[in-house]
Order: structure tokens, then sequence, then C-alpha cells
């Protein structure tokens, strides 16, 4: 899960983060007062969405001025923002974060995640950051600083001030580094972050250490001993089909293809996009119902994909196995098609457990599905029949 | 001769009077695997699938000469039930549970480390040895014994190429789950390695997908070591975008790594045969066989 800049900046403040002054607006009077509270500092006006990638898709504008304030918060504030990282849908911008505009002495950059390899929480830090960070990363591996964490001692002090002296910071700053290094290491094992990214922390000609950006994520899983990090959660970015889905326990990402998607098993989930694109297709979803699955969940999923007005063709793609049964998989698609009709080509891949009572449930209520017998026939009857259908539609 | 898991190992399940793990228990019973008894704190003293029920591990160990555990835990409590399984130095854990808290297993991993304890999981299917035992929840009957050894970190991925093999006539020697989550027990190379030291085992089948970088370090474990087993592998998520999740917590992506071409490509250079969708892992294992 993740949360807005403004929430990270509060929340983190509480560990000992330092930030510019500012505060939340969702008016255009909101960001004035907000401007005028900074008595006449150059201000940042700052859009508030869950996605990188705001300032050089426009959404963060300078201004020096509280009417300069208020006209950029009059652009970003109901617009849409696309950034690299929004997909082409982009993100709706319901709220801007005002704060005064810090001259940087040097941006660097330093985040806590957990390392995969390593199996333990870990510092990234770079001497310079900024927006370019993952490019550098990529061109320079060197330039980005690792510290992993010992879960038995925790980050200790002198490990901390090594870190800090390795982004090339000495004194008073190199001692506010590893106090700060102290207070995100404690915020994130106590909240179950999955990570705390700071880009840029900025070193100001003062000495101070500020952090002018922030990225908070939660590990979703850990959420049930965290209820009230679990309220911060902006229901209204998450994709509604997705927040259904999830209900349903179901994992659920939408695409923009044209081919509906529904497989058991994640690995299966992405191996099957893979195929339909490799066979020139484009899905409209990755669907993956669990192992543990009922009928009702699965006529859920399956009408999710129905109400999609774009798609064109239905793959359903099952492996029973465990406790899941190719005959649940299919009696939960009767039950959907039975309730919302099936306009567009369906093609059934079932495999494993029960697969042959699939088949015979499926033809037994007239549902008109083409049957597969493997991935791959799956896949391209899948895209032949999208393409029939808008070549149909289309004529 | 196969990995981890044969005809002799005994199996004790930790959450054995739960629902599911009786539904699987029964299941791996079926299958041939010597399971003895099961875990449930308060429950001891009591019997269930017929097999005796104790409050801990150490317990039950004592008692039954158990050298494996299976856990079937609720997320908030498999990290505990897993470290009590190290503690009672459990030579092999299974662990099964899905959604299990990242930060509980960096403390699991922490504990593994000073102990002999393997651990496969969490969020896995588990291991099979064909014919001979199920430590898990994956399908039996679409198994059967031979000679390729199978690494998995995603459970349906793993049917689907075990299911493949079979059409290829190639059985299998161990099929092990490495589990889907960021931070786990055993990874390919603890794999490979087993895999490699097995007579039994003549070809190795890794199956991968986007996130980490289990593969890389697979792809550089058999550049080093160039076994003279054949090795084939493959990645899904090729056409993924990054950094949006899909399924697995292990599948995101942070500062680009984690791409299935990169892990496709470092694979191929280590001289690893390349499956180039999911439909042909099957064929692509059977001509790394031929050579």
């Amino acid at each position: 899960m993740d949360i807005h800049e403004f929430q990270a900046k509060d929340l983190l403040q509480r560990y000992g983060l330092r930030t510019p002054r500012g505060g939340l607006a969702r008016s255009i009077d909101e960001a004035g007062a907000r401007a005028r509270e900074l008595r006449g500092s150059a201000c940042v006006v700052k859009a508030q969405i869950l996605a990188g990638g705001r300032g050089k898709a426009g959404g963060i504008k300078l201004a020096r001025s509280v009417e300069a304030v208020e006209g950029m918060a009059a652009e970003l504030l109901g617009s849409t923002l696309v950034t690299a990282q929004t997909g082409p849908g982009g993100k709706p911008v319901k709220a801007v974060y005002v704060e005064e505009k810090i001259e940087a002495a040097r941006e660097m950059y330093l985040a806590v995640l957990v390392d995969r390899g390593a199996g333990r929480v870990a510092f990234l830090g770079a001497a310079e950051g900024g927006e370019d960070i993952e490019e550098t990363a990529a061109r320079e591996a060197g330039k980005l600083k690792r510290l992993i964490i010992d879960p038995n001692t925790g980050l200790v002090a002198d490990e901390a001030r090594a870190f800090a002296a390795s982004l090339d910071l000495a004194g008073e700053p190199a001692k506010a580094a590893a106090d700060l290094m102290a207070g995100l290491y404690e915020a994130f094992v106590e909240l179950d972050a999955s990570l705390i990214e700071i880009n840029p922390l900025v070193l100001t000609e003062a000495g101070d250490l500020l952090a002018v950006d922030v990225k908070m994520s939660f590990d979703d899983n850990a959420l049930f001993r965290h209820p009230q990090i679990a309220e911060l959660r902006d229901r209204e970015e998450d994709d509604p089909g997705e927040v259904e889905a999830a209900r349903y326990e179901i994992n659920y990402v939408r695409l923009d293809g044209d081919i509906g998607c529904m497989v058991n098993g994640a690995g299966l989930a992405l191996a099957t996009i893979d195929l339909i694109k490799q066979r020139g297709g484009r899905p409209a979803d990755f669907m993956d119902v669990r192992p543990v699955v009922t009928r009702q969940q699965v006529a859920t999923g399956f009408k999710m994909i129905l109400r999609n007005p774009k798609v064109k063709a239905i793959l359903v793609n099952m492996y029973g196995g465990g406790i899941l049964r190719c005959d649940t998989i299919a009696e939960g698609i009767a039950a959907a098609v039975k309730e919302a009709g099936l306009k567009v080509p369906l093609v059934v891949r079932a495999a494993g457990t029960n697969m042959e009572i699939a088949r015979k449930i499926l033809t037994g209520q007239a549902i008109p599905a083409i049957f597969a017998d493997d991935m791959a026939e799956a896949a391209e009857r899948a895209v032949a029949a999208a393409g029939e259908t808008m070549e149909g539609r289309a004529s | 001769m196969a990995i981890l898991a044969d005809k002799n190992t005994k199996v004790i399940c930790q959450g054995l009077t739960g629902a599911q793990a009786s539904f699987h228990c029964e299941q791996a019973i079926a299958y041939g695997t010597q399971i003895v008894g099961g875990v449930t704190p308060g429950k001891g003293g009591t019997r269930h699938l017929q097999l005796p029920v104790f409050d801990t591990v150490a317990r039950a160990v004592a008692e039954t000469g158990a050298d494996a555990s299976l856990v079937f835990v609720p997320p908030r409590a498999a990290a505990d039930a897993m470290i009590e399984a190290i503690d009672a130095e459990v030579p092999l854990v299974v662990c099964v549970t899905e959604r299990v808290p990242v930060q509980d297993m960096v403390r699991v991993r922490r504990r593994l480390e000073d102990s002999n304890t393997r651990l496969i999981g969490p969020n896995s299917q588990g291991i099979i040895t064909p014919e001979q035992c199920k430590i898990g929840i994956m399908p039996g009957h679409i198994h059967f014994p031979g000679k390729i050894g199978i690494a998995s970190r995603s459970a349906s991925l793993t049917y689907e190429a075990v299911g493949q093999c079979g059409d290829a006539r190639l059985g299998q020697s161990s099929v092990v789950g490495i589990g889907g989550d960021p931070v786990h027990g055993l990874g390919f190379v603890d794999c490979l390695e087993l895999f490699l030291r097995d007579p039994q085992t003549e070809g190795i089948l890794l199956i991968g997908e986007i996130g980490g970088s289990a593969e890389e370090e697979a792809a550089a474990f058999i550049a080093a070591e160039k076994p003279k087993k054949p090795i084939a592998a493959f990645v899904a998520g090729l056409y993924s975008e990054t950094g949006r999740r899909m399924g697995h917590a292990g599948t995101v992506n942070v500062f680009g790594h984690g791409g299935a071409e990169s892990k496709i490509e470092a694979l191929r250079s280590a001289g690893v045969h390349i499956a180039p969708n999911a439909a042909e892992i099957g064929a692509t294992m059977r001509q790394a066989m031929r050579g």
C-alpha cells in the first residue's frame, strides 16, 4: 500500500525526519492560505498522487507569489496527471502540497527497503540524488551505496556514521544523517514498511538535512497489525475493479488490451499474458484466481471481465491441482454467464484435476466455449477470436 | 535417491487440526508420505486423522522421530511456527502459508542462518519426490519418477511444467517450490547444488519469474560451476509492465532490476536452455537432455 507524500512526511516527522515548511491544500483558497503562512518565501506546489515521476510530468511547479501559488493550484487541482509511472490513464489530482522552496547545496538520495538477496532490511544511498537517480544507478552502480542491517542488532550507530561518510557528509550533517537513519530504521520496522524513499534529501548551505520528497509504502500482508496505517489508504485512487477483486481475494491488474484473461496462479497468469503478446494479442487484464477460490469468487471475477467494454475475447487458462479443481472454475463461469450473458468468444484451456468435468459442465450448460488442449493453442485461438470480433465490428 | 525428502522422511504438520491442513495431510498420506503427527498448541494429547497431536514441535520430534515439518499456520503466526521448528532443529521445514509479512521473514531468515535447518517457502507448494513423499499442496497424480529435478518460484507454473515434462516422457527426481515471496528459505542456487550432487537427477529445470535477482544468482552460479548436467529454464513476465504489482509479492521491481529479459539473458549466456514461452517448457527440457 502506498501513501501520499504529505502523509509520509507527517508520519515520519514523528521519527525525526525534517522537512521543509508546508501544508496540504484541497482548494485554491486553501493553497493561497498555505502560501501566506510561508510569509513570502518562494513556494513549490506539488500534486499529491500515488505515483512517482511527477516533476517531469509537470506535477511540481515553482511559484514566487501567493497569486502564482493560487494559479498553479487552479491548474493542478481537478486535473489528471500522466507520469511515467501512472499508466496512460493518469491519476486525478485532488490535493496539492504547498511547500517553501529550498535552495540546495547538494541533492542526495536515501532509501530503506528489504534487500531480497540478503533477506534483510537495507539502506540505499547516493551522494547525488534527484530525478535521474535510477538512470545514474543503472549507469554507475558504484554510486549507489548499500548498507545491510542485521536484524539481531538493528542499525548500529557506527555503521550509520560510516554510511553517512560514504555519502560525502562530514561534521554536523553527517551526525544528522546518522540520526535520520536511526529514525527511519525504527519507522520501517515498527510500521512494517516496504519502502521509504527520500529523493531528494537536500543538504542546505546552512548544513541542514531536509527531506524534500518522500515516498512510503507498506507491506499489505502486515496491515492487519497496523489499523492506523491501513486508514491512510486513499481508496479513491485505487482502480475500482482492483478494489472489488481484492474483496473477493482475486489478484487483478487492469491492462489496456482486449483479451480478458482468467488464470489460476500468478506465475501461470504472467506466462499466459506473455503468450498472448507473443502471438500478437493484447491482454485486457491480469487476473489470478487463487488456489482456495470458490465458485462464487470465480463468478465475480468472470463478471468483471464481461463488464469490461474493451474485451473482444476471453481466455480462461486453468490448471487444477491441490484444493482447486477445474470443475469449480467451470461452475463459476457458468453461473456468471447465466447472469450476465456472453457476447464475445470464450476460449477455455483446462488441465489437471477434473478437466473433463469442467468441459462437461460448460458444454452441458450450452456455453459456447472454444476448447484448447494446451496454452499455445489457447492463446492463438483467443488472439484470432479477438481479431475477428474487431473486424466484425468494423464492417 | 532424490533431494531433501524420500520414502524414509517422517513428517509432522504444524497446524494439522485446521481444515486445509487436514485435507492436504490426508492427500499426502494417501500418496504414501509418512505423516507421523501434528502440532497444535493446546491440543497436545489428542488425536487427529488417527495421528498423535502435540503442543510443541520439540515434543513431537522427540516422540515421533520426525525429520521434516510442514507448516500450515495462518500468516500472523507462521513466522513463529517456522522459528519453533528451526529451534527444535528439524532438518527440513516446508511452509505453504501465503501472505506472511516480509519483515517476519527477515527474522526467520536470520534464525535460519545460525541453524542447520533447510526451509522451503513460505508461499510455496512444497516439495514432492514422486511416488515416495509429498510435503505440500501439489497434486500428486501429475508427477512420476524420473531424472529431472525441478525448482520453481510459481506453483501453477510448476504444475504446467510437470505436466509438459510428463508429455515429453520426462519423470522427476524431486520438485521443489521455492515460493514467490521476496524473502524465503531455499533458493535456486541451493536447489542447483542439491540436484547436481544427486545421482538420480540428470537434468535440471528452473522456473523463474520477474522480480528479485534469484535467476541472475542462479546464472552466476551455473557460469562459475559449469555443471555437466543440462539445465533448462523458463522465466515468466517477459511482457509485464515494470513497477506494477502482479500476483506474488515477489514480483515488484525496484530500480529496473528483476526484468525478465535480463534474467533470460543471464541464464542463456551461462549455457542454460531457455523455453521461449510457457507452452514449450517440456520440449525445451527434452532438447536440453538430447544435448
